[in-house]
């Protein structure tokens, strides 16, 4: 009898550890599993990713389809693995049915394999950008509202070679997905345009000492293209500004993003009026944008301007209230009448019209910018142009696009 | 036999002619090495090796950076290798050198206070760790491992919640600023003139500061009374104490210096790099990797450790930069096949 008793307890225990499945379905809160970089290299963007996150959350109350809801938070380091544990831990211990992230590139696409083992699940991209994430095998669950690195070049390649007259550019990029991505991005145009790129070094994530890649940029380029972020920017930036370095440069979205604009110490010198284009423009003077700018300094150790991070995961996180409200919280059979509504989603986001393609990758405006000191010696990007409604496939008929090959390190190429 | 089994007698009896032997061949050895700095390159090396100043900038990057491991890895081993102290909060200490040489440098608005101010209070920090941790610790390595792993990931979530997740960077002062021209020619313009190399100023200094560092520390080990009670206590701690020195003063010295190193080490390598959460586990694993290819407790060995293991992680970085993380791990599996002690380590 007492033995029986026992083994009852231990299963009730092991119910409640169990239960958030059950819990879920009778109480009245929804879990939403939050994926970012809270470690390593990219700490403060995945920060800035949940600023936006939470921005988002807050402008509905906290609110959504009559549900509170329930933020659980996942940490990766940037890496795809961390990534996929990450989310496990929330799909599979903490019973979410909706996740949004994560942040980086090569942890899209290993969440997007995770996410074709977990049909129940919907998954919404954080910030990530690589273009493999929903181009080439995509999963049907899941979605990017938040456009891909090389959407968020567009208008660069061509304002480099006409308007600033660069001929030939060498590029520095961190060694993964989203910045092949990016690099592909920018080349598509300003080779197109009839540019060069003799050069392209491709650094390890994490690396500290760029002085011997530095060395190693020819001499005669007119400009350098640098797609890094977070501390390798800053990284680069400052080595750069320290060797002398004269050569104008090209930002990636991510490099003179508000993460390494806001750094201590001198690459502010080399920086101001390079120009870049990406999903956000600080000076963006719209009603919508500068609303959201308001609402998201009320977060917690807010940047003066939101990150592409914290745009991102807003955009996403919003498209995601958009389609839950729609459902009344229904995630029933899988959550099909969420992804139904999901797919349909077309609003106005700070930055304009944001609708889904057949992918389930985001069609949006990008901006075209450029680094200027602010009245308050803050460094701002400033709005050059804004490029309207930016497809996946920049423009180009889809199956053109496709035979341009897969992004690598050596494609695209015209040296 | 190789050179390093003989008997020293061996080396000795015969010692002058083999010495000058050795001396021929060092100059030999410098030549060879010189020659392809000095002299101007044919078009064929510029094209396998991307271009003369890449790979002189990389040489002397990595030697460079050498110096800056060193700094790091000479405080490592003198705990590690002379102590037999398991200090896997090291990296840690390092990152703490940073943070508070970059604070009291906002502060204060010198540099230089920065510095000392690293320095010492690791130090000082240094002298805690041996009293509180290692004393009651002593012999227990195991113990000694997961205490300090604990140690650096509580450290770590300390720093985190003080000086935050983002970048910094440490301004140098103005007059270690800039780039000096060195009297390499890497290319020569239509024209006929020359062009030549230049070099940040500051790495300079760090390498100087180094090689400094490192001649004193030798020295204070071999030559001085201080360093023979360290390596006397480290034979056979009895003994001394019985002949009326305390060892335990002698350890706390050492780890303070040991720690003191981290942190100056911390600072001087966040002006030349920057300063984030992360480093610590970075600077831990490139002090392993000095240490273990050159011999636990060796100063000469962390100098011979540092500058390898900085000029693989250079030329890997501009020659085949996917793959350059690799060559570390190997120039140390094959120390490790060849010679387990290390390259100057005692076997």
């Amino acid at each position: 009898m007492k033995i029986h008793r026992r083994a009852l307890l231990a299963l009730a225990v092991a119910t409640a550890f169990t239960a958030p499945g059950f819990a879920f379905a009778a109480d009245d809160t929804i879990k939403i599993g939050l994926l970012a970089t809270f470690e390593g290299p990219f700490t403060v963007l995945g920060e800035d990713g949940e600023r936006g996150a939470m921005t988002a959350i807050g402008e509905a109350g906290g609110m959504v389809g009559g549900k509170k809801i329930e933020i659980v938070k996942g940490s990766s380091d940037a890496s795809p693995d961390s990534a996929v544990r990450a989310a496990r831990k929330l799909v599979e211990q903490d019973g979410v049915k909706v996740l949004i992230g994560p942040l980086s590139g090569d942890e899209g696409i290993a969440v997007k394999d995770y996410a074709k083992t977990q049909p129940g699940v919907t998954f919404i991209n954080g910030s990530s950008a690589a273009q493999d994430t929903t181009f080439r095998d995509p999963a049907e669950n899941f979605f990017r509202f938040s456009t891909d690195g090389a959407q968020w070049m567009a208008g660069l390649g061509t304002y480099a070679y006409n308007d600033k007259g660069y001929k030939t550019v060498a590029t520095v990029a961190e060694d993964y997905s989203f910045p092949y991505t990016q690099v592909f991005g920018f080349m598509a145009e300003f080779c197109k345009a009839g540019g060069k790129v003799p050069s392209k070094s491709w650094v390890p994530i994490g690396n500290k000492d760029y002085s011997s890649v530095i060395a190693a940029i020819p001499d005669n380029v007119d400009a350098i293209y640098v797609a890094l972020g977070g501390a390798d920017a800053v990284n680069f930036l400052t080595q750069y500004q320290q060797s002398g370095g004269s050569a104008p440069l090209i930002g990636g979205s991510i490099t003179v993003d508000q993460t390494v604009l806001t750094a201590q110490g001198k690459l502010r010198d080399v920086l101001v009026g390079t120009p870049s284009a990406g999903p956000t423009a600080d000076t963006n003077d719209a009603p919508a944008w500068k609303a959201f700018v308001e609402e998201y300094k009320k977060q917690p150790g807010a940047f003066p301007s939101p990150s592409l991070f914290a745009h991102a995961y807003y955009v996403n996180t919003k498209a995601a209230l958009i389609a839950l409200d729609e459902v009344k919280d229904d995630l029933s059979d899988g959550g099909k009448a969420f992804r139904e509504a999901l797919a349909k989603v077309s609003f106005d986001s700070p930055t304009g019209k944001v609708s889904l393609d057949a992918n389930r990758n985001g069609i949006a405006d990008i901006f075209l910018t450029e680094v200027s000191e602010g009245a308050d010696g803050t460094l701002l990007n400033k709005l050059i142009k804004v490029v309207p409604q930016v497809n996946q496939t920049l423009g180009i008929p889809e199956d053109q696009f496709r035979a341009l090959g897969a992004v690598s390190r050596d494609n695209p190429s015209c040296s | 036999m190789s050179l390093a089994d003989q008997p020293k007698s061996a080396i000795e009896s015969n010692g002058l002619s083999r010495r000058q032997g050795f001396l021929l061949l060092w100059l030999l050895v410098a030549a060879l090495v010189a020659l392809p700095i000095f002299a101007p390159w044919p078009a064929w090396l510029n094209a396998v090796l991307i271009s003369k100043k890449a790979f002189v900038s990389a040489i002397m990057n990595g030697i460079t950076l050498a110096g800056l491991y060193f700094l790091v890895a000479s405080g490592f081993t003198l705990v590690f290798g002379l102590m037999r102290n398991v200090n896997l909060a090291h990296g840690s200490l390092y990152l703490l050198g940073a943070y508070i040489g970059y604070s009291v440098t906002q502060w204060t608005g010198y540099w230089l206070v920065g510095v000392a101010a690293g320095f010492l209070a690791l130090a000082l920090i240094g002298i805690l760790m041996q009293v509180i941790v290692f004393r009651r610790l002593e012999g227990d390595d195991l113990r000694q491992t997961l205490v300090t792993i604990g140690i650096s990931i509580v450290a770590a979530d300390l720093m985190l919640a003080v000086w935050g997740g983002q970048t910094y960077q440490l301004a140098t002062p103005e007059w270690l600023d800039g780039a000096v021209t060195l009297p390499i020619i890497t290319a020569t313009r239509s024209n006929g003139a020359a062009v030549f190399l230049t070099f940040p100023l500051y790495r300079l200094v760090v390498l100087a500061g180094a090689i400094v560092i490192g001649v004193a520390l030798w020295l204070m080990l071999n030559r001085t009374r201080v360093g023979m009670m360290i390596r006397a206590g480290v034979d056979d701690r009895a003994m001394l104490s019985a002949s009326g020195v305390n060892v335990h003063m002698v350890f706390a010295i050492v780890f303070a210096i040991g720690a003191g190193l981290a942190g100056f080490a911390g600072v001087v390598g966040g002006s030349a790099l920057s300063i984030a959460p992360g480093e610590d586990v970075r600077y831990l694993l490139a002090s392993l990797v000095v240490v273990i290819v050159g011999g636990m407790g060796s100063i000469p060995g962390a100098a011979i450790g540092a500058l390898l293991i900085g000029l693989a992680e250079q030329i890997g970085l501009v020659y085949f930069p996917t793959y350059g993380v690799v060559l570390t791990f190997v120039i140390m599996v094959v120390t490790l096949a060849i010679r387990p002690q290390g390259i100057m380590g005692r076997g």
